[in-house]
């Protein structure tokens, strides 16, 4: 009859809060407790927990067990902390040294024959567990490649009660799961099945692209349908290089609290291509959900792409509820569980018709809109969110002849991702020192401190301001894209070719 | 034990209960007290307090122990009976409590529990 100890990790959006276990098997009524804010998965670990004990043949205690979950404020959810609860109720009964498993942190849900299950969120669990530093955690042998990715962790992966308790009782080497069958993860559904060399005729839009990608801006594509808008986002994310390590952690924390890892390919190490369908709801979108707050298009696409096709067709409030990832680069999302925070620092791709009829403005068969219906149609992009597009391209439909001309001018998407790296290279070089890695991730104060271009280079951007034609956050925008440029053309800083260059992008359709 | 019925175990285990609680020095007023809300299995005092137990007697372990068998709802009805048996009395006690004694038969002989103060 005693207290045994453990802990485990809860997740609150993508972060991990160290959760310690406590048991208590005393006098009393037998039965089992389970305190400290559970929601309804959670509860149901009393019986997992139970079938799991005793199917492993080891012994239930007769006796009262109270299972409090500390910090008790901090609501609890899943079923990620059957093995915490389990391991401490055969830590308080006996059955295992109650000081081996003080200092270990435990993941996994409990099948009722005791086999130890995958869950969500691991690698952001071991992730929060690792920040106690020279840390030891017990995952499922499922999610065994996810958790070794955590470089300061001592991962064990586990497939069955019996097995860790056994270690635990004997304190020997840690099991050493079977070693699966290595598969060969498929490729990535953005590999380059895709080239940029497939778009000929839009030489405008495929330099506006490639300059996107060299300094992670927004792009809006305007243009009739059959002009490549699609097909030019698409490869968008063959212009990009591979991420970076901490980078890489963050997009794959991101898709494993979201559920949505293959469990054949652990890391995320090409930026993800997220395209919502325009009838996706402010909550599939943002992020949302009554209980357990799930990230949402946005957090999905960090580090990555989001393409929104047919922009105007989405409900406007969803657009405008993109205002506020775009300007701070994470997204809150408040509901009566509380409020979570998940990073969104994504490049947004627009794509939309100039009207609703969608046919092209400068051939006979004309198009049949109203003045009116178009100006309705092209307004639900409201103004605020097209100031915070960096650069606005018109795709128009190409002539036969262009079509032809272009043929030999088009590039390999490996050859554009050469120039791309190589600018971010530069990019990267620059704010050596800084947290920000590419252009379009600089704040406007250091901006305009550290990062101004000449006088005379800002001067058509001042003209601009002063007719009032451009806002300060356009001004802002004109000027990183205009240190793309500089970056691009192998330059130090950016000259009047390149601050006229961005004006142009920026101020582009209008 | 060759085949004994439910009915018969039952009635061992309240017998061997009691023989317990009276080596624990309480005094047994009543057994097997009956109302139309139900039953007390067995009635009885300790100093100034009221105790009814319930006594819940198992063959084995293979559904559960006997422990464990002992819902909250039956706790609160017993303690229900506790205020009808009152009623029906002329004496008064300081306090009430509800006590459960949880016996395992094994090999014939009995395993037994006493949890003091249930509710």
């Amino acid at each position: 009859m005693a207290v045994a100890r453990t802990r485990s990790v809860a997740l609150v959006g993508v972060t991990g809060r160290t959760v310690e276990v406590e048991a208590d098997v005393g006098k009393g009524l037998a039965g089992i407790h389970l305190i400290g804010l559970p929601d309804t998965a959670l509860s149901e670990a009393r019986d997992r927990v139970r079938s799991a004990v005793v199917n492993s043949s080891y012994p239930w205690p007769d006796a009262r067990i109270i299972v409090s979950l500390f910090p008790a404020s901090l609501p609890k959810r899943g079923s990620q902390f059957d093995l915490a609860i389990a391991v401490a109720i055969l830590g308080a009964a006996g059955v295992v040294p109650a000081q081996r498993i003080a200092d270990l942190f435990f993941l996994g849900e409990l099948g009722l024959d005791g086999r130890i299950r995958a869950v969500r969120g691991v690698l952001p669990s071991v992730l929060g567990a690792a920040g106690q530093g020279g840390v030891t955690v017990v995952v499922p042998s499922a999610n065994s490649a996810e958790a070794v990715l955590v470089p300061d962790a001592k991962v064990i992966p586990v497939a069955d009660l019996r097995q860790l308790v056994e270690w635990l009782r004997k304190g020997d080497d840690p099991p050493q799961p079977e070693v699966e069958e290595y598969v060969e993860p498929p490729k990535a559904t953005d590999a380059p099945d895709v080239d940029l060399a497939d778009v000929v005729g839009q030489p405008v839009a495929r330099r506006a692209l490639e300059v996107c990608a060299a300094g992670g801006h927004n792009l809006w594509l305007l243009g009739p349908p059959g002009t490549g808008k699609t097909m030019l986002a698409e490869r968008l994310p063959t212009l990009l290089p591979e991420l970076e390590l901490d980078h890489a952690l963050e997009v794959t924390a991101i898709h494993s609290v979201a559920g949505v890892l293959p469990s054949s390919a652990p890391m995320m190490c090409r930026p993800p291509f997220v395209s919502p369908h325009h009838t996706a709801t402010a909550a599939a979108v943002i992020g949302g959900g009554s209980t357990i707050v799930r990230p949402g298009a946005v957090s999905l696409a960090h580090r990555g792409v989001l393409f929104m096709d047919e922009a105007p067709e989405f409900p406007r409030h969803v657009l405008d509820a993109l205002r506020q990832p775009l300007e701070s680069g994470r997204v809150t999302v408040s509901r009566a569980a509380g409020a979570v925070t998940f990073p969104a620092r994504f490049m947004l791709v627009l794509a939309a018709n100039p009207c609703p009829c969608a046919q092209g403005e400068d051939k006979e068969d004309a198009c049949r809109c109203s003045p009116t219906v178009r100006r309705r149609y092209l307004g639900r992009l409201s103004g605020p969110l097209l100031d915070r597009i960096d650069m606005k391209v018109t795709v128009a439909r190409s002539s036969r002849r262009e079509l032809l001309a272009d043929r030999q001018f088009v590039e390999p998407s490996k050859k554009v991702a050469e120039r791309v790296l190589a600018a971010r290279e530069r990019a990267a070089k620059r704010l050596a020192g800084t947290q920000w890695r590419s252009n379009a991730e600089i704040p406007s104060s250091v901006l305009h401190a550290d990062f101004r271009p000449s006088a005379e280079a800002m001067h058509p951007m001042t003209t601009c301001l002063d007719a009032g034609t451009l806002t300060a956050r356009g001004l802002d925008r004109v000027v990183r894209v205009a240190w793309t440029l500089a970056d691009l053309a192998d330059k130090d800083t950016p000259g009047q070719d390149e601050t006229n260059a961005a004006l142009g992008f920026w101020l582009g359709v209008r | 034990m060759a085949t004994e019925s439910r009915l018969e175990l039952g009635k061992r285990g309240e017998q061997a209960a009691v023989t317990y609680l009276e080596t624990q020095g309480m005094k047994v007023i009543d057994r097997n007290w009956r109302c139309r809300y139900g039953e007390i299995d067995v009635i009885a005092e300790e100093g100034p307090i009221l105790v009814v137990v319930e006594v819940k007697t198992r063959s084995g372990r293979s559904h559960g122990t006997a422990l464990e068998s002992v819902s909250p709802a039956k706790l609160a009805k017993l303690r229900m009976l506790a205020g009808q048996w009152l009623s029906a009395q002329s004496r008064t006690f300081d306090a009430i409590r509800v006590d459960v004694i949880a016996l395992e038969c094994f090999a014939g002989d009995f395993a037994l529990r006493h949890v003091r103060g249930a509710i």
